[in-house]
């Protein structure tokens, strides 16, 4: 079969690869970066679309020489091979024509990035804490601390071989339980830092994007100018649930923001006082589950298994099955070195009490014990 | 002269022979390939839809760190050394490597690292899980107990590139052929000194970035712990001092390969030798002082990104360079497009595509927006399959009649070819996208947003992946038999190798050739 036979059957196939393809799909072909929602992500667009247009120019204007050389200077047409190998002066010529363009992209470039690096005088503060997989907001100004995970939505839904279709679950992958909430048209600084290892993050129409790593804090800042819903997600490799911690900021007026921050700080007062409570066994282990699956179910597994090797198992183990003192300490502070985090920042008394008594009581662990809100000590 | 040659396994064991150590190195190449790429099946498979439906997250992550490390450790470098060990001492006239015995040693080393990396996927709590960047301390403190055996695997594959590198520098610099001045070496071996200099260089940075880990992992050390009064970011300046590098020794000898074939095809003379050279000198000095371009968001003082930005952008003057010299090469040539000049061909338009989103990753302030999404999954694959890949793939159809004696068939030839470059944009073309509308990488599922392009490039990843089947039963059928190729093989190639007969002599070159 000659070249051209193959050439015409190959690109019959290509068309047809081209209608296929996209008649099974249905929607979204997001193709460029993402358009923010700040002044500053704006200008970062401005600078990739600067660089994509020049890259594009460049790259047809070169290829385009290299598909006329292909089509004309072939044997079969009989181009007779030229003898010149050399020559300092084009050379010199294409040496520096690049480095002119490089010039040209430097200078926006520096422009856009002192401003990013400039994170002084803010609005307001928030710090983001990245914990194995799940993310801790403490609001520096006025005081509100929550935990945000992926919500139990998506959460079910992602669960190998679960039976829900993604495409029914509004916002799959991209909700959390609690966002955070921000006031619109406010500077609003974010320091990161992370528990365990170093997570990420990402807002991309708030055009942020900044490391969380353990023992430091980075800062970077945003300033929306719209209200709405933005959501991110984690982006650095954090381990087994790296692609399930996302991120929610929801942009509201001043008022809604004022309002928001008193509900939380209701909220707050609420949880510390239900802690001299006395509760039944059975709304322990009700509420316990439910906390079992937010915050244990990841590692320790829905069945409590663990993975061998990995994460230790609930079912049989010897704490939760030993002294209730040690089952206590090792929820509320952890296992250093491990990934075993200290839940007594994260849990109020009341839902600690109740995963503890749900472990010591479920999977075969008959252990009978129940476990208050007072018994847990900070 | 007699040509003898020992037979039987001993012949493999034992032997001190450039071309079998180099058939050895290609085989564990080709074999790793499949390996990592089975690897890449199953990643892709999981990625075809929204939701989990093959593996779970942790043997996920398992998947995309040890195809990475097997693709570079076990598939491209390897592959690089078999043809320095095949085409080095045949395109300088000389009669072997200049230390046989530890080219040997520097093999067989392999396949003990190669198994070891492997196996820790079977170890209790899995293998490693971390990236094949393996960021501390996700792979310190919270890492698998296997992590040990990687670290011992990474040592082994060290040794085994340093003892390669040595060997080539040698090789080149005491072994050429009376006349051969280094001005005259064909651009392949220019590209492979430069690289064996880079891997001399780098390898030891990175057996100290997993030493460090080792020690923090078993010793109490706390290198990359803050609690300890460590950085973790330290981890990530050592490992892309080493990574950086380590990019450009998988790239410089593609550039080699190709700046042979595209002259033979074109009928005319490389354009710019000289400038050739010195833009793989430059860019391998710049490949030293750019390294943490990959890290932009760790939190850098500014004047370091900017630094870091101005410096890299620079790597695309030399790079340029290069795409413009073997335009020029091409112009007003008299080509033709045997397969190996289809796939060199198939490198200048792809991996140029890939250079151009390197650049646009350079600039810090926009990249703060890439980092770590599938932008950069689409860029670093762009350099390295229808980059690294497709110069592997061009170098062996083109010399493939040279070691074996017989040609390959042209016709199967040319269909891999087509089949590789289309289904390979269609795996990776849409990973740009996906990439810039905020998929993050590493991720086992995604938003439903994705899922398009993301079934696309599935279905491209699978096309591709069963196109190298196509691969492997050419070179067996080449092996086994065809037309018998002529000393020159091509229409008046330039270089020593063409001097020869075909198959090449177990031993070549006993008496040095006298080069004018
Ligand atoms: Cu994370």
């Amino acid at each position: 079969m000659p070249a051209s036979k193959i050439t015409k059957k190959l690109s019959s196939l290509i068309c047809m690869a081209l209608v296929l393809i996209p008649g099974l799909a249905f929607a979204d072909y997001e193709l460029n970066l993402t358009e923010s929602v700040t002044a500053l992500g704006k200008e970062i667009y401005d600078l990739h679309m600067l660089v994509l247009i020049i890259c594009t120019v460049v790259c047809v204007a070169v290829f385009a020489v290299i598909i006329y050389s292909l089509i004309n200077h072939r044997k079969s047409k009989g181009a007779k091979p030229a003898t010149f190998h050399e020559s300092a002066t084009v050379e010199f010529i294409w040496t520096v024509i690049p480095f002119i363009i490089l010039v040209i992209i430097a200078v926006p470039a520096t422009k856009v990035l002192l401003k990013i690096e400039d994170a002084s005088n803010p609005d307001l503060t928030i710090k983001a804490t990245g914990w194995q997989w799940k993310w801790e907001y403490e609001y520096l100004d006025n005081g509100v601390h929550f935990f945000s995970n992926l919500d139990k939505a998506s959460n079910d839904a992602r669960q190998l071989g679960s039976k829900t279709d993604p495409r029914t679950v509004p916002n799959y992958l991209l909700d959390v339980d609690n966002p955070i909430v921000v006031p619109v048209n406010k500077k609003v600084r974010i320091l990161t830092t992370a528990n365990d290892v170093i997570h990420a993050w990402w807002v991309p129409e708030l055009a942020v994007k900044r490391d969380a790593i353990p023992g430091f804090i980075n800062e970077s800042w945003f300033k929306a100018e719209k209200t709405g819903v933005y959501r991110g997600q984690c982006a650095e490799l954090c381990g087994k649930d790296h692609g399930f911690m996302p991120i929610v900021v929801n942009v509201v007026s001043d008022s809604e923001y004022n309002d928001w921050v008193a509900s939380q700080k209701k909220a707050m007062a609420a949880a510390k006082a239900s802690a001299g409570k006395t509760w039944s066994k059975a709304d322990l282990m009700k509420r316990g589950e439910e906390v079992y699956n937010a915050s244990c179910a990841a590692c320790h597994q829905a069945n409590g298994q663990g993975i061998p090797g990995v994460f230790p198992g609930i079912a049989g183990s010897k704490v939760a099955t030993g002294p209730v003192e040690g089952h206590i300490d090792i929820v509320i502070n952890g296992k250093p070195g491990t990934a075993m985090q200290a839940f007594g920042t994260q849990l109020s008394p009341a839902d600690s009490a109740a995963v503890i008594t749900f472990q010591r009581n479920a999977f075969g662990n008959n252990t009978g014990d129940v476990v208050q809100p007072s018994q847990i000590s900070r | 002269m007699s040509d003898h040659k020992p037979s039987g396994i001993t012949r493999w064991i034992f032997t001190t022979n450039h071309k079998d150590i180099g058939t050895l190195y290609l085989w564990f190449a080709f074999i790793m390939f499949f390996v990592g790429g089975s690897m890449a099946m199953v990643i892709r498979a999981e990625l075809l839809q929204p939701g989990m439906q093959v593996v779970d997250p942790l043997f996920f992550n398992s998947m995309t760190t040890m195809h990475g490390l097997i693709m570079v450790f076990g598939a491209v470098m390897p592959a690089m050394v078999g043809f320095a060990n095949w085409m080095v001492p045949m395109m300088i006239g000389a009669p072997d490597m200049a230390l046989p015995r530890m080219n040997n040693w520097s093999f067989w080393i392999l396949p003990f690292a190669g198994t070891m990396l492997v196996s820790t996927l079977f170890m209790e709590g899995g293998g490693p899980a971390f990236g094949w960047t393996f960021y501390a301390p996700l792979s310190t403190t919270f890492a698998p107990q296997s992590t040990d055996f990687f670290i011992f695997a990474v040592h082994l594959l060290g040794f085994s590139s340093i003892m390669g590198a040595i060997n080539i520098i040698a090789t080149i610099l005491n072994m050429r052929a009376p006349g051969m001045t280094l001005m005259k070496m064909p651009l392949f071996v220019w590209t492979w000194l430069i690289t064996a200099f880079l891997l001399i260089a780098v390898m030891p940075v990175l057996a100290g970035a997993v030493t460090m880990m080792l020690t923090d992992r078993n010793f109490g050390t706390s290198f990359f712990d803050a609690a300890g009064g460590g950085d973790p970011v330290l981890f990530q300046h050592v490992f892309w001092f080493f990574g950086h590098p380590e990019v450009y020794i998988m790239i410089l000898p593609s550039f080699g390969i190709v700046s042979q074939i595209i002259p033979t095809f074109a009928r005319k003379q490389l354009f710019g030798y000289a400038s050739m050279v010195y833009a793989t000198a430059a860019i391998a000095f710049l490949s030293f002082i750019v390294w943490a371009h990959h890290m932009f968001t760790v939190g850098m003082p500014v004047a370091g990104e900017l630094y870091f930005t101005y410096a890299t952008v620079m790597i695309a003057v030399p790079t340029a360079v290069k795409v413009f010299n073997w335009t020029a090469t091409m112009w007003k040539g008299s080509m033709t497009f045997e397969t190996p000049m289809l796939w060199a061909v198939g490198f200048v338009f792809l991996f140029t595509v890939g250079g151009f989103t390197g650049l646009m990753m350079g600039v810090a302030p926009a990249d703060f927006q890439y980092h770590d999404t599938y932008f950069i999954v689409a860029h670093f694959h762009y350099v390295l399959v229808p980059g690294a890949v497709f110069a592997i793939i061009g170098g062996i159809y083109y010399w493939i009649p040279k070691w074996t004696g017989n040609m390959y068939d042209e016709k199967l030839g040319k269909l891999h070819f087509w089949l590789s470059a289309i289904s390979v944009n269609i795996l990776f073309f849409p990973q740009h996208f996906i990439g810039l509308a905020g998929m993050p990488r590493r991720i086992p599922d995604y938003a439903v947003q994705f899922s398009e392009f993301n079934f696309m490039s599935s279905i491209g990843g699978f096309v591709f992946g069963a196109t190298q089947l196509l691969f492997l039963y050419i070179v067996i059928k080449c092996i086994r038999g065809g037309e018998k190729a002529t000393d020159q093989v091509w229409d008046n190639p330039e270089g020593l190798e063409w001097t020869i007969p075909s198959p090449a002599p177990y031993h070549t070159f006993e008496t040095a050739p006298q080069i004018k």
